[in-house]
């Protein structure tokens, strides 16, 4: 039962850590909240507890989805199982 | 789980419930918080709520602080006001909104008495005033006299995931037993606005809503200097895993379960279209949030945080719950409950919603909040625009 990512939504191209931490190369379980179902990745970077994993390549200009929604735009391309954030990823707004 | 029926709640003379019994000392402007403070200190149990502002306001600012402190006086967690101000007609304004709620209330001004004349008349009446509400007795109250705000801060990525959708599925348990309900911070729906519009229960209320967000969004593209850095997201947010604003909103938003609102709420206005949910218009900043919820009269909040947030409020108490387990580990002081069990999957929403409406209710009870018992008295007017 228990998960190292959760994903909200199973539209989301990213999953939330939920475990102290996951470091590279581990073969993580991933938790869809939506329809209760499960995958599996790889991580490539240490990620701590909140922080957001790519479940997919995501090229420069590609919105990440989480809760099903666009919270905002590529601006680094990003490969499956790498550390998402402010380094990689910023707001359509503001 | 089957939800009680009722609390154990202060009638009050309008008809309300408190879930508290303070008497309170509000001074009306920030150079009669000395006075006020001084009442306090000589008369024990009652709380003396100092503030920054009340004086040269004007037009809209100036009617949103006589909001906020009539409201807070007329707060069914208040038993009775001592009101002190440095002028008698803005001191009577508020003795007189106040009054309207048939609690004692009674106005002290100092010009022409000086402090320590004034201290003495309001510490006689504030003595009075405590003894009097020392006298009242909990009674039993139908849980649609509960009236909760919320409001999240310090969030990170599991306050989406988990603790605002645990406040969601306590709303979604209340809402059909006819409480109140209020969710607000204006800013922080950004990026989710257009969902957010889509769950007003009427097309009234949805437009209403647009229209207030695209205000506050208006204000803060003309004042923003560079992309509110470390403002929207906080260093916090950013440090516990939320990358954008958009991303804050869409976990923001989940505080409010599958219930649609039915009217939008100018800052610290009452609700007057009876049971349900309601969207204030607030900053996010916590404490300025809670003290205008507070002033429109509910009387208790549920406060969702990830990285730890330690807000709370002198007249409505505030229940804090985190489902992050390093914020439980290293600041459980500050955490009345705890739904980080979720996140390993030995806890459902459904659980986690039931216990947060148990730890609401030993709340409403009676029993004190973390915030309450370490002191947390955070009282905060929002101010529109620079006075004259």
């Amino acid at each position: 039962m228990a998960t190292d990512i959760i994903i909200h939504d199973k539209k989301d191209n990213v999953g939330v850590v939920v475990i102290e931490k996951i470091t590279p190369n581990q073969d993580c379980k991933c938790w869809i909240m939506e329809d209760d179902s499960s995958t599996a990745i790889q991580s490539m970077d240490e990620i701590p507890l909140g922080h957001k994993i790519a479940m997919t390549d995501l090229k420069e200009g590609d919105a990440i989805l989480k809760y099903g929604h666009d919270i905002g735009k590529v601006v680094k391309s990003i490969k499956k199982g790498e550390h998402v954030h402010v380094h990689n990823v910023k707001t359509k707004k503001w | 789980m089957e939800i009680p029926k009722s609390f154990l709640g202060y009638k009050r003379e309008n008809g309300r419930a408190g879930t508290r019994n303070h008497v309170i000392i509000l001074p009306v402007d920030d150079i009669s918080n000395a006075c006020a403070e001084a009442v306090a200190n000589n008369i024990k149990g009652t709380i003396a709520l100092p503030h920054s502002y009340g004086r040269l306001q004007f037009g809209a600012d100036l009617e949103l602080h006589f909001r906020t402190m009539i409201g807070t006086g007329s707060n069914p967690n208040v038993a009775a006001v001592i009101v002190i101000g440095i002028e008698p007609k803005w001191t009577k304004r508020i003795v007189d909104g106040i009054a309207k709620t048939g609690k004692p209330v009674e106005g002290f001004h100092i010009e022409r008495t000086g402090d320590i004349g004034t201290v003495m008349k309001a510490s006689k009446k504030a003595q009075e005033f405590v003894m009097w509400a020392s006298e009242k007795q909990r009674e039993e109250c139908p849980i649609s006299d509960l009236w909760i705000s919320v409001k999240c801060g310090e969030s990170d990525t599991t306050s989406g995931l988990a603790s605002n959708p645990t406040v969601g599925n306590l709303m979604d348990k209340l809402e059909p037993l006819g409480v109140h309900l209020c969710f607000g911070e204006t800013s922080e729906l950004t990026g989710a606005e257009k969902v957010c519009a889509s769950r007003g229960a009427t097309k009234e209320a949805s437009d209403k809503f647009m229209k207030t967000w695209s205000a506050y969004n208006d204000f803060i593209l003309k004042e923003a200097t560079d992309d509110l850095s470390e403002s929207q997201p906080t260093a916090g947010n950013i440090a516990g895993g939320l990358t954008t604003i958009e991303e804050k909103a869409f976990g923001n938003f989940q505080k409010i379960g599958d219930c649609k609102f039915i009217d939008v709420l100018e800052p610290a206005e009452e609700p007057k279209k009876g049971k349900g949910l309601y969207f204030m218009d607030t900053s996010s900043a916590a404490a300025e949030c809670v003290t205008l919820q507070a002033a429109a009269g509910f009387n208790i909040h549920l406060f969702p945080t990830g990285q730890g947030n330690i807000v709370g409020n002198p007249i409505e108490p505030v229940v804090k719950l985190t489902a992050n387990p390093l914020t439980v580990k290293s600041m459980g002081e500050h955490i009345d409950c705890d739904v980080s069990k979720i996140l390993s999957r030995e806890m459902n929403l459904s659980e986690a919603g039931d216990k947060l409406i148990e730890t609401t209710l030993k709340v409403a009870n009676g029993r004190l909040t973390c915030a309450e018992a370490l002191g947390h008295k955070e009282f905060v007017m929002t101010k529109l625009y620079r006075s004259a």
